[in-house]
């Protein structure tokens, strides 16, 4: 994709064959596609991507296959091919394809595409360098390596869910976003293969776990189970050194900001706006003092904020140096004012379900953005067998015909 | 033994806490050759922050900073001094990625900032990662993990699931969307190294956490932006409390909710009607979950885990980081690596979730505070000896 600048995109003229589909691989295509690679996405209408449908957490969400706003978030820009790789005329399309490709990606379970002979090693007869980048739940290799896993469980096994919530009560699962990570792991591993296929011409095979993403984003937990020898506990919005640290109740109805203070110099630019007596209290002269007696000093804070606007009470507190920012929702955060001027979301016009607004690629590089939609199921099957591999209209009948195109 | 992926990329980091160091150890566990630049005295905060053991602070035993700083050589630098400022340009001669996280505008009040530094070495590419991003009203704003994370809308999910009367949304645990913006960071910082074969430039990379927090949760976020009343959350399955934890099981698809089915045993209650398909499972999704509930409660995470898996539903227990570490499945795939380092022991660290068939992962110890100022200023820079004791007692490094 391009931004309105014309410049060149660093990934300009890398082509991904993209087997992804849900929500991790789908994003991680997404970003490559963002950063100017073209990305082919292989769907077939006998296993329709899930996201066109419907949402682990949403039920159906659309009532058509072209009709969903949560594929389109994920697929702007793709190109959308549809093949039924149960026939091998299919299969030998998708060869054909993949020696004009510089990367695979595939998220089916472990073994599957292999069972196609369509696995790595089948697709460097065809491409020595090529890429390819498989993710799974819990990786390709290991005992529990054909188990399967969505994000709200594989997130569970990393280790991250059981720190994350209240310590009174159950985990809070982690859910889209984990997926989203997932994917972002996978476009910074594809990345750094380019690169070394780049420095020295040979391409290779990339296994990635899921549970091994949210994991290693928690690595610290893990040092401090070996170094410290326990084992990290939940604890809400709490810090195990600062205080204040939460999210304090403002005017209006779900309406909350954060506030963290971590040096005296915060704390005093703290007690400028909140002019309360009782901060002053010997309970509050240090942060270890703050910190044991947090409780009671967040109550005080939230009189303050309680009878404010979470605007205004943030403005306040940044004006004097303190860290306090709006606790957003999709829909609030749309509106915020910084981000509207960053102009982090953009408009794109989808045949079906008209305009949408869509977060912008999260970097500002040159020739990086957002313009065009996500496919419809199929849209560039001619585009791709015509343009890209030069089929003739008879070839593409006989396709048609053998019943490779589904 | 083979380089890894990334060698042969040169990178300097001037970064604290998570996300630089985070973006610059993943560049450096592949191979990218990378300086860490710290104050001195005091160097990165995550060596104040901890964990430490036993409580006790010191700065080469915090967990946080010897996770994030795997990788690196690292040196100290006084960039308040005239003389750090001409060190740092000499270390950014022929440097292909300079990662930093400084404040927008005061590198370049320094003459470091990309604009000064692009002049001399137009090859330069500078990946600025700061909480708002160079531009905007909130550029200048303070902010700590708490406040970013719930200010891109990561609580988003948890309106959407029907908040908690009376509790604010929680954040994720540790430091999960400075993760994310290291992680984001680290993208554009290679794509960057990678266009450059073809245009023949550096270029200024402004990455916002923000942003990057946004865009991993860009698809609720979508959703609420798009729609401010969106339909409620629904879920068959779900969060479930075992005999010995909770667990988390996902049978969306059909045939993974008759996988489930055949794993509880075929019960009586699920040949109701509402049980055939996925509409009627939504609008009993409380009664189905009752019922997985009380079969649960008899059963261990791990029980009711291979019971679902071997039948085909997604089902995972909910484990701590000892759980994860004594896992089977991890010690198989060589996920966790021990590493030795001079004050902190030998530790086991989560290695990366990637396996590269042909290049290695090749994490090593962080370094200490100022470990290879010699090596660095002397070995690579030409300083003398005495130059650099100088530079010692004049606080410059």
């Amino acid at each position: 994709m391009r931004d309105a600048t014309g410049s060149t995109p660093p990934l300009s003229g890398i082509r991904v064959t993209d087997f992804t589909w849900a929500w991790a691989g789908s994003q991680g295509t997404l970003l490559l596609g963002m950063l100017g690679a073209e990305i082919i996405k292989i769907e077939s209408h006998a296993r329709v991507d899930h996201a066109r449908v419907h949402s682990l957490a949403a039920g159906t969400v659309s009532v058509g296959v072209d009709e969903s706003p949560l594929f389109n978030d994920l697929n702007l820009g793709k190109l959308s091919i549809t093949l039924d790789l149960r026939r091998e005329e299919a299969r030998d399309i998708v060869r054909r394809l993949v020696a004009k490709s510089d990367v695979v990606t595939q998220n089916m379970r472990p073994g599957v595409l292999d069972r196609l002979h369509l696995g790595y090693e089948d697709l460097r007869l065809v491409k020595p360098d090529i890429i390819m980048l498989s993710s799974s739940a819990f990786g390709a290799t290991g005992p529990e390596g054909s188990y399967a896993g969505y994000a709200p469980t594989f997130a569970c096994m990393s280790g991250a869910v059981e720190i994350t919530g209240y310590p009174d009560q159950p985990p809070s699962p982690l859910s889209g976003a984990v997926d989203l990570r997932v994917g972002t792991t996978a476009a910074f591993a594809v990345l750094a293969a380019l690169h070394h296929r780049q420095q020295t011409g040979e391409g290779q095979d990339i296994d990635l776990s899921s549970t091994e993403v949210m994991s290693s984003m928690i690595g610290e937990a893990f040092l401090e189970h070996g170094l410290c020898g326990r084992v990290p506990q939940r604890s809400g919005n709490r810090d195990s050194a600062m205080a204040p640290h939460n999210c304090y109740r403002c005017k209006g109805e779900e309406q909350w900001i954060t506030i963290a203070v971590e040096t005296e110099a915060e704390w005093s630019a703290l007690r400028s706006v909140i002019v309360d007596p009782e901060l002053g209290d010997q309970a509050f002269a240090g942060s270890l003092e703050r910190w044991q007696n947090q409780e009671r000093l967040d109550a005080i804070v939230e009189r303050w904020t309680r009878e404010r606007e979470p605007r205004e009470a943030v403005e306040s507190l940044q004006r004097a140096g303190v860290a306090a920012m709006v606790v957003h929702t999709g829909a609030s955060i749309a509106k915020d004012p910084h981000v509207r001027e960053r102009g982090v979301f953009e408009t794109v016009v989808h045949p079906r379900i008209g305009e949408k607004a869509v977060v912008r690629p999260p970097w500002r590089l040159e020739g990086v953005g957002v313009d065009r939609p996500a496919p419809l199921i199929g849209q560039h099957t001619e585009y791709v067998l015509q343009e890209i591999l030069g089929l003739s209209r008879s070839e593409i009948d006989r396709l048609e015909e053998a019943g490779a195109i589904g | 033994m083979t380089d890894g992926a990334l060698s042969g990329i040169s990178v300097l980091e001037l970064g604290g806490m998570v996300a630089a160091p985070y973006c610059a150890k993943l560049l450096g566990d592949l191979g990218a050759e990378v300086l860490k630049v710290e104050a001195p005295g005091c160097g990165d905060p995550a060596r104040r922050r901890g964990p430490f053991p036993d409580d006790v602070p010191h700065p080469e035993r915090s967990a946080l900073f010897l996770y994030l700083n795997t990788s690196k050589r690292g040196v100290t630098l006084n960039l308040d001094t005239g003389t750090g400022r001409s060190i740092f340009r000499e270390l950014v001669r022929d440097l292909d990625l300079l990662i930093e996280d400084r404040p927008p505008g005061e590198l370049e009040e320094m003459g470091l900032g990309h604009a000064s530094l692009s002049e001399l070495f137009p090859r330069l590419i500078t990946t600025s990662i700061t909480p708002f991003g160079q531009t905007g009203p909130c550029r200048d704003y303070r902010s700590h993990h708490l406040n970013l994370y719930h200010a891109s809308a990561h609580s988003s999910p948890f309106h959407l699931a029907g908040a908690d009367e009376g509790r604010p949304p929680p954040k994720a645990g540790g430091y999960l969307g400075d993760y994310d913006a290291g992680l984001t960071a680290a993208i554009g910082s290679i794509a960057a190294v990678i266009g450059r074969t073809a245009s023949g430039r550096g270029q200024h990379v402004d990455v916002s956490k923000q942003e990057a927090m946004m865009c991993t949760e860009r698809v609720d976020i979508g959703r609420l932006a798009n729609d401010p009343n969106p339909q409620p959350r629904r879920m068959v399955g779900g969060l479930t409390r075992a005999k010995d934890g909770y667990l988390m099981i996902t049978p969306l698809e059909t045939h993974q909710w008759e996988s489930l089915i055949r794993a509880m045993g075929e019960p009586e209650w699920s040949k109701a009607e509402w049980c055939q398909e996925e509409r009627g499972r939504l609008e009993h999704a409380a009664e189905a979950r009752e019922h997985i509930q009380e079969w649960a409660a008899g059963l261990t995470r791990d029980e009711i885990y291979h019971r679902c898996q071997a039948e085909g539903t997604p089902a995972g227990p909910v484990r701590d980081v000892a759980e994860v570490r004594a896992w089977e499945q991890a010690r198989a795939r060589e996920f966790f690596a021990l590493i030795e380092h001079p004050e902190a022991g030998t530790q086991v660290y989560p290695t990366a979730p990637y396996r590269f068939s042909k290049t290695p992962w090749v994490g090593r110890a962080a370094p200490l505070l100022g470990e290879h100022n010699r090596e660095v200023y002397c070995e690579g820079l030409g300083h003398s000896p005495q130059e650099l004791a100088r530079l010692a007692a004049t606080g410059v490094i």
